[in-house]
């Protein structure tokens, strides 16, 4: 009977086209203008061409920084995201989009964010998609254009965005973030210099509590107030007060753009329609001769040919989805602590971490031994990103091992003396000093040579 | 209808969140604060007063230190030309003097390295050492050198006048010998030491008087602010001039062996711990607010910053564990030798141990000070989550 109700979604409920296809133009805009925006502040530069050495996600080691050819892929990647907005050549356009773009986030996990695995997740999602069905240039070529797409298309767009924001609030039920306010307690009085809100409610402990609260009930909320038509309007305008909001307080770029243009996926074709009669008319202005009407047929749905594998692949992504953000139970220890499973999950902001990590370099028979100065290997954003992550402190470690080992010294052992600082607990000594790190390898496995936290953050 | 709200709603704030991502604040922002602060009453202004500790850093720290070290320069460059015309030992144990209480005075300005002083390379023509003797002595045998070379930054400064009146000879008559017949190559040397210190010292401390202005306001939490920007210089002076620099690298922290002729103050074998206590005791008082040279007046300071914002570790104040971690720091180099070289030599594991026990202020500051003050170390700009 399920499997009936389920197969029969698959298969025979349909939607209007508009709402992906706006989606997909948002989509593609939004990547162009943030890509040339990453330029132009010289992050391309800064980030992935000036660092002597990058540290890789685990498994994706072999991905190599390209030199000054980061730029070619840059203009790969935002020429892809324009033919996708375009929808021109859609499905190579977006696969080309999905793997430049998530190339250029895997050089280098220093630049981890979790709003650039979105987009890589996302675009990978709409590999999938018939983003291109209608108001593409795709159909133009064609000549044909659907009235109806399946249903399911839009609905995995909504479903991703769900899982975004109701693992997002999920995340921040923890007694550091409600019960401490932390670490809100510490970012907002920061914020003194916004005018008139900056010296006044930053500064005031219950606003910290408000907001720790209410991003909490907003991000678990949310999903279900945009599911419901009834609220609907009332979400989005929460969505944009909030993602606004968060804009204006911390240095986030562009993801609050990214979450508010996503959820207009949400609404009805009415609203869709609208603003693609809006576009329609923004391009008339440039045509020559308005009056002469292209002839596009219109064919009234298209039955996607979804393969099996392509079935499977869906099946696995929302699986992935829907679960590997709860690997952490399989660790023992303080998640915000040791950062087993914290990446990848939807943790947004939820730790002020700030940490002093120096290498001792030691021959192990002679006990003569001498410290590193981190910035002759590391940029300074490196440095402060390696010092509090043990996965860093460990992939540096070997990195150190290993250039000392070619520069003649024997009997290498490497020590970190480590210092990190969480949520504003006074800092603790973060590595065991006395482990050679050079010995130890990068796996899934709990990392016993990290000091557990001499506290407990309950919750999720 | 619900429509056009959420529009102009969100034009408004897109707006002003798109004006606030500017370092220069946009006109829209700054005449909305204007306006805004004409409305909001200033007494309801809850935050740390920011400006008022710029101005006390200013005007009790960082000009009178300026303006001390302004003077003792030029009662060192006196003190030269009458050894220059009467190079007898009398002349010479004042120069030596002098030397010392300028270099006591520069302790305090090092890590002012904000404004002028950053831009022109202040300390590199003050205080690089080891000095590299080789160039140092080619320059006084040719006398043709220019001191604006950075390859000379460790030909001068008060390390080269650190070799220059101890390190010429074995003994005071040996080094006097050097300077006889008065005006010779290592007279004229001295003088041109003492002049380049003397007018880039000039130079930083008249623009103070009117960087001042500039100074006092930037307050504002980015990269560019001077609150900003002097927290961090304050914290890599610690790290880098005091602890690297000052017992780091002599006592081999960073290399495999220790390199005791790489102290502070190395030919007067006298002086590396004073100037070394110097150091510590100037950034305790700026720590604490302790006014330059006048101890009874305390103003504001990361103290009182760490006080307002109340950073409690485990019930005991961050600013007192800073406080009491410096003592004992102090307190440690108290123990060692007057000359950290000979110290070194003999029992280099105290000189470790000291080192340690600075090591731990640096975290306190770099990791939990930093923290509470939520102030970067880096001047990387990217997004963040």
């Amino acid at each position: 009977m399920l499997l009936k109700k389920i197969n029969f979604y698959f298969k025979n409920t349909h939607t209007d086209p508009s709402g992906l296809a706006v989606f997909r133009i948002l989509f593609g805009l939004l990547m162009l203008f943030s890509l040339i925006r990453f330029w132009y502040k010289g992050w391309i530069e800064s980030l992935y061409i000036n660092p002597t050495l990058n540290f890789k996600y685990y498994g994706f080691e072999w991905v190599e920084s390209l030199g000054s050819y980061t730029y070619l892929l840059f203009i790969i990647c935002a020429i892809a995201s324009l033919f996708v907005a375009l929808g021109f050549k859609y499905k190579f356009s977006i696969i080309i989009f999905f793997l430049s773009f998530t190339y250029i986030e895997l050089i280098d996990k220093t630049t981890y964010l979790n709003h650039y695995y979105f987009v890589s997740v996302l675009s990978l999602l709409m590999c999938f998609l018939p983003a291109n069905k209608f108001f593409s240039l795709d159909n133009y070529l064609d000549g044909t254009s659907c009235q109806k797409i399946p249903k399911w298309t839009v609905d995995s767009i909504k479903l991703l965005i769900c899982i975004v924001y109701f693992y997002a609030g999920l995340a921040k039920i923890n007694s550091d973030w409600l019960l401490k306010a932390m670490p809100l307690a510490i970012w907002l009085p920061s914020k003194y210099d916004i005018p008139l809100i900056g010296q006044t409610f930053m500064q005031l402990k219950w606003v910290h509590y408000l907001m720790s609260w209410g991003g909490m009930i907003y991000d678990l909320a949310i999903p279900f107030l945009l599911l419901n038509k009834k609220t609907r309007p009332f979400a989005f305008i929460m969505v944009i007060i909030f993602h606004l909001l968060t804009k204006i307080l911390f240095p986030i770029g562009m993801f609050p753009y990214i979450m508010i243009f996503s959820a207009l996926i949400f609404f009805d074709s009415g609203l869709q329609k609208k603003i693609l009669k809006k576009i329609s008319s923004f391009l008339r202005l440039f045509k020559k001769n308005p009056r002469k009407h292209i002839n596009i047929k219109s064919v009234s749905f298209i039955r996607l040919h979804l393969s099996p594998i392509s079935k499977i692949a869906l099946i696995c992504f929302f699986l992935f989805q829907l679960l590997f953000p709860f690997r952490y139970v399989f660790y023992p220890g303080e998640l915000f602590w040791n950062e087993e499973g914290y990446r990848f999950s939807w943790r947004v902001m939820l730790v002020e971490k700030k940490g002093a990590t120096d290498f001792k370099i030691t021959d192990s028979i002679s006990k003569k031994y001498f410290y590193v100065n981190n910035r002759d290997f590391l940029t300074a954003f490196q440095e402060k990103q390696m010092s509090f992550q043990p996965d860093f402190i460990l992939e540096y470690a070997h990195f150190l091992g290993n250039h000392f080992k070619g520069q003649g010294h024997q009997n290498i052992q490497v020590f970190a003396d480590s210092y990190v600082g969480l949520n504003g607990r006074l800092s603790q000594r973060f590595i065991d000093p006395k482990v050679n790190l050079f010995t130890k390898k990068e796996s899934f496995k709990h990392k016993k040579w990290v000091i557990p936290l001499n506290d407990e953050i309950k919750g999720f | 209808m619900i429509k056009k709200i959420s529009l102009a709603l969100f034009i408004f704030i897109f707006t002003f969140s798109c004006s606030s991502e500017d370092d220069n604040q946009s006109d829209f922002l700054s005449n909305s604060s204007e306006i805004i602060d004409s409305v909001v009453n200033d007494d309801i202004t809850l935050g740390f007063d920011r400006s008022a500790m710029l101005v006390f850093w200013a005007d009790n720290f960082i000009m009178p230190a300026y303006k001390k070290l302004k003077d003792d320069l030029s009662v060192l460059k006196e003190s030269i030309a009458s050894f220059n015309e009467e190079p007898l030992q009398a002349n010479f144990e004042i120069v030596r003097e002098k030397w010392l209480s300028a270099y006591k005075t520069w302790q305090h300005v090092e890590m002012f390295n904000i404004g002028k002083a950053e831009e022109i390379y202040l300390s590199s023509f003050m205080n690089i050492y080891p000095v590299n003797e080789d160039r140092t002595t080619s320059n006084i045998n040719s006398g043709v050198y220019d001191l604006e070379n950075p390859n000379n930054y460790a030909s001068q400064g008060f390390p080269a006048l650190d070799y220059l009146l101890f390190g010429l000879g074995e003994n005071d008559a040996e080094i006097l010998e050097k300077y006889q017949p008065s005006d010779n190559n290592y007279s004229k040397y001295l003088v041109s030491v003492i002049n380049k210190m003397e007018a880039k010292t000039n130079t930083v401390s008249n623009d103070w008087d009117s960087y001042r202005d500039t100074f006092v306001v930037s307050t504002e939490n980015t990269a560019t602010s001077s609150i900003n920007k002097l927290t961090n210089d304050f914290i890599f002076y610690f790290e880098k001039g005091l602890r690297t620099n000052k017992f780091g690298i002599p006592a081999g922290v960073f290399s495999t062996d220790e390199l005791p002729s790489k102290v502070e103050g190395y030919y007067s074998k006298l002086y590396s711990k004073t100037l070394a206590l110097e150091s510590l005791y100037a950034v305790k008082n700026f720590f604490i607010g302790k006014a330059f040279e006048n101890d009874a007046l305390v103003g504001d300071s990361f103290q009182s910053y760490l006080t307002f914002l109340n950073a409690k570790k485990n019930d005991t104040s961050l600013s007192d564990l800073i406080l009491s971690k410096l003592d004992t720091a102090i307190s440690s180099v108290t123990e060692l030798s007057d000359d950290f070289t000979s110290q070194i030599n003999t029992d280099n594991n105290t000189m470790l141990l000291t080192f340690d026990r600075i090591q731990s202020v640096v975290i306190l500051l770099k990791v939990d000070m930093l923290q509470t003050l939520n102030i970067n170390v880096d001047y990387v700009d990217a997004d963040g989550d």
